[in-house]
């Protein structure tokens, strides 16, 4: 008995672990168990394993127009948000200038706002400029949500860079476009890549904003949201799964890159 | 203008130069030429100005008024990239995400010179670390950065090399090594060297020329012998090593010297040694220069009487005491433990006597305190 206690006690740590762990993966295994079901309409009880959803992830309606309109809203939503959130970024790491507080208060806003007022305020702006909701408008919406998130990432790296490298750079004669070329934007481009990744994910998985700026257009999010009622379709499953091993190998692959730096 | 800023040679020439931030002043009207090829520092305490006014020279800061100029090209208006100066920065400044040698090429691959291995090669033997040429800068410790930093600067063949407290990170051994190395690269490749420090010590082992410099204004200039033996101003006199002033007033002149009147005690000062404007004088000697002798032993020179022994610390080489006068100032007295006397004890009654030319003269109405309270702090230097 005393045994079996001590034993718990020394393993407590590692329990608590496996216990937190197994809570946060259970929906993502339940997930990829069920892209192999062989489910016909409903998704719901397991009725037999299958490779036919990963053969065809394209099987079932609309599920890939979805997710094409999602991907391609996102590549454009990331693209302009990490260009002007970088600008924003630099003015407001780098500069001196009038209204710079304000400035900083108002990127945090949109970060603070709940989501539903963001999106039914963005709606009625459309409409009042007799703008119809669909893909432009939600790239618009989510460039928006977008470029706070992409400020703060790559301010927090330009504070941490040493402004005496630039210096240096200087010193060593490189004129101002150079020194930006060859020193700044080498040293920022690690905090402006996690910046991408973030604008990403955040417009890839947006609903409520986008629900309300898309129209008729549907994303990935809205076609689960509305498929949800009549049951999601096996091939929903595939497109998840996909997405998180996706994102597990880019995590691996970014921590192995950032280790064989340090060591080099 | 560019092009003619990159070819200046010559000596470096700073014309009333003033930087003022707000209402503060940093450098206040400083004017300094600085010999093509000599090695030259600028010492001063945290604050003096030093760092900023290497910074103007460097381009990294404008000048509010003044000139800067390099042989007869005036450079005051022009960019730090198209000046024929780098700098050894305070921490070094390594590129991180770049190799050693991809850092010591950054200056020649930027003034687009496309052969680079033979003059990277070369700096990297001149510093003694040719094996570290494919690392990256966090992989090496601070004496080899700093080598490193040296290197990326001197590869470059400029007319001038800042240094900016280039060994302050540096601990004690490798402080050392790397002064006398510095002195040798200096004369190994000619160039100009100006090197700004807090460290007296540094800047008298390296330095042909000094200049010493408090609030922003050059204290005195000249070698570092020079300023030790003949210090003009207080602050120099304190700041250099250590000094014993004694207030006193001219009593009258003696062919080339002038007697001067201590507390009632009389002794002779060279009048090219004198600083003073008028007959309030400040009597100063270096602790060594003293000796202290017991009142039956017959002493020549410069003597003052009265003298008790108030304190003793033996520190191997030398014994310092602490000796009351009878005006009540203690004067440090430095002596060598060479001549076989025994040594004096704490209350003994002595004499002070020391060779009239070691005597130099303040202006009366100077701070006797002045330089002795700065502490050279480099946390708190000047950015």
């Amino acid at each position: 008995m005393k045994q079996i206690s001590r034993w718990f006690q020394r393993n407590l740590i590692r329990i608590y672990a496996v216990v937190a762990f197994t809570y946060l993966f259970i929906p993502v295994a339940y997930t990829f168990a069920f892209s192999f079901n062989d489910s016909g309409k409903s998704n719901l009880v397991w009725k037999g394993f299958t490779f036919a959803n990963w053969q065809n992830p394209c099987g079932a309606p609309e599920v890939c127009s979805a997710l094409g309109n999602s991907i391609k809203i996102g590549f454009l939503a990331t693209l302009f948000s990490t260009i002007l959130g970088t600008m924003i970024a630099f003015a407001l790491g780098r500069h001196k200038f009038k209204g710079r507080s304000t400035t900083n208060l108002l990127i945090f806003l949109p970060m603070a706002t709940p989501e539903i007022v963001l999106g039914a305020s963005l709606l009625s702006l459309f409409l009042v400029f007799k703008i119809n909701p669909g893909f432009w408008p939600t790239v618009i919406a989510h460039v928006l949500f977008c470029i706070s998130f992409v400020v703060v990432t790559v301010k927090a790296r330009i504070a941490s860079l040493d402004p005496r490298l630039e210096q240096a750079a200087m010193d060593l004669y490189a004129n101002e476009r150079e020194t930006f070329r060859r020193v700044t934007l080498p040293l920022v481009a690690p905090g402006i890549a996690a910046a991408a990744l973030l604008a990403f994910s955040l417009s890839f998985d947006d609903f409520i904003i986008t629900n309300f700026n898309s129209g008729t257009m549907t994303t990935f999010p809205k076609f689960i949201y509305t498929s949800a009622a009549r049951g999601i379709p096996a091939q929903a499953n595939v497109i998840g799964s996909a997405m998180f091993f996706l994102a597990l190998a880019i995590v691996i692959i970014g921590q192995f890159v950032g280790r064989k730096r340090k060591v080099s | 203008m560019s092009d003619i800023a990159k070819a200046a040679r010559g000596d470096l020439k700073l014309s009333h130069i003033t930087k003022s931030y707000g209402d503060f002043t940093a450098v206040n009207d400083l004017s300094l030429v600085i010999p093509e090829g000599s090695f030259f520092a600028l010492l001063g305490p945290s604050g003096c100005g030093k760092t900023t006014t290497l910074r103007m020279i460097a381009g990294l800061e404008e000048p509010t008024q003044g000139t800067i100029s390099l042989g007869a090209t005036d450079i005051t208006d022009t960019k730090p990239y198209q000046r024929p100066i780098n700098t050894v920065f305070q921490n070094y400044a390594l590129f991180p995400h770049l190799t050693i040698f991809e850092n010591i090429a950054f200056g020649l691959r930027r003034r687009g010179i496309k052969d680079v291995d033979d003059a990277v090669n070369k700096a990297l033997d001149l510093v003694e670390l040719p094996h570290l040429a494919q690392r990256k800068p966090t992989q090496l410790s601070g004496g080899q950065q700093q080598r490193i930093a040296l290197a990326r600067a001197i590869v470059n063949r400029p007319a001038l090399l800042l240094l900016d407290e280039p060994l302050g990170a540096l601990d004690l051994k490798l402080r050392r090594q790397m002064q006398i190395e510095l002195k040798w690269i200096q004369k190994e490749v000619g160039i100009t060297f100006v090197h700004v420090t807090h460290d007296q010590e540094e800047a008298m082992t390296m330095a042909d020329t000094i200049a010493v410099m408090n609030e922003g204004q050059i204290e005195q200039m000249g070698s570092p012998a020079d300023l030790y033996d003949n210090p003009e101003t207080a602050f120099v006199a304190n700041f250099l090593g250590q000094s014993n002033l004694i207030k006193g007033t001219v009593a009258g002149n003696d062919g080339a010297n002038q007697i001067i009147d201590l507390f009632g005690q009389k002794i002779s000062l060279q009048k090219d040694r004198s600083h003073a404007v008028d007959n309030s004088i400040y009597a100063g000697i270096r602790p060594e220069k003293f000796r202290i002798s017991r009142l039956e032993t017959a002493t020549s020179g410069n003597i003052l009487t009265g003298g008790k022994i108030e304190d003793v610390s033996y520190i191997g080489v030398s014994t310092q005491y602490q000796v009351l006068m009878p005006w009540g100032q203690e004067l440090m007295v430095f002596e060598q433990n060479d001549d076989g006397v025994a040594p004096f004890s704490v209350g003994e009654p002595v004499n002070i006597s020391w060779e009239p030319i070691f005597t130099f003269g303040l202006r009366g109405d100077e701070d006797a305190e002045a330089g002795t309270e700065v502490s050279p702090d480099e946390d708190l230097d000047e950015e």
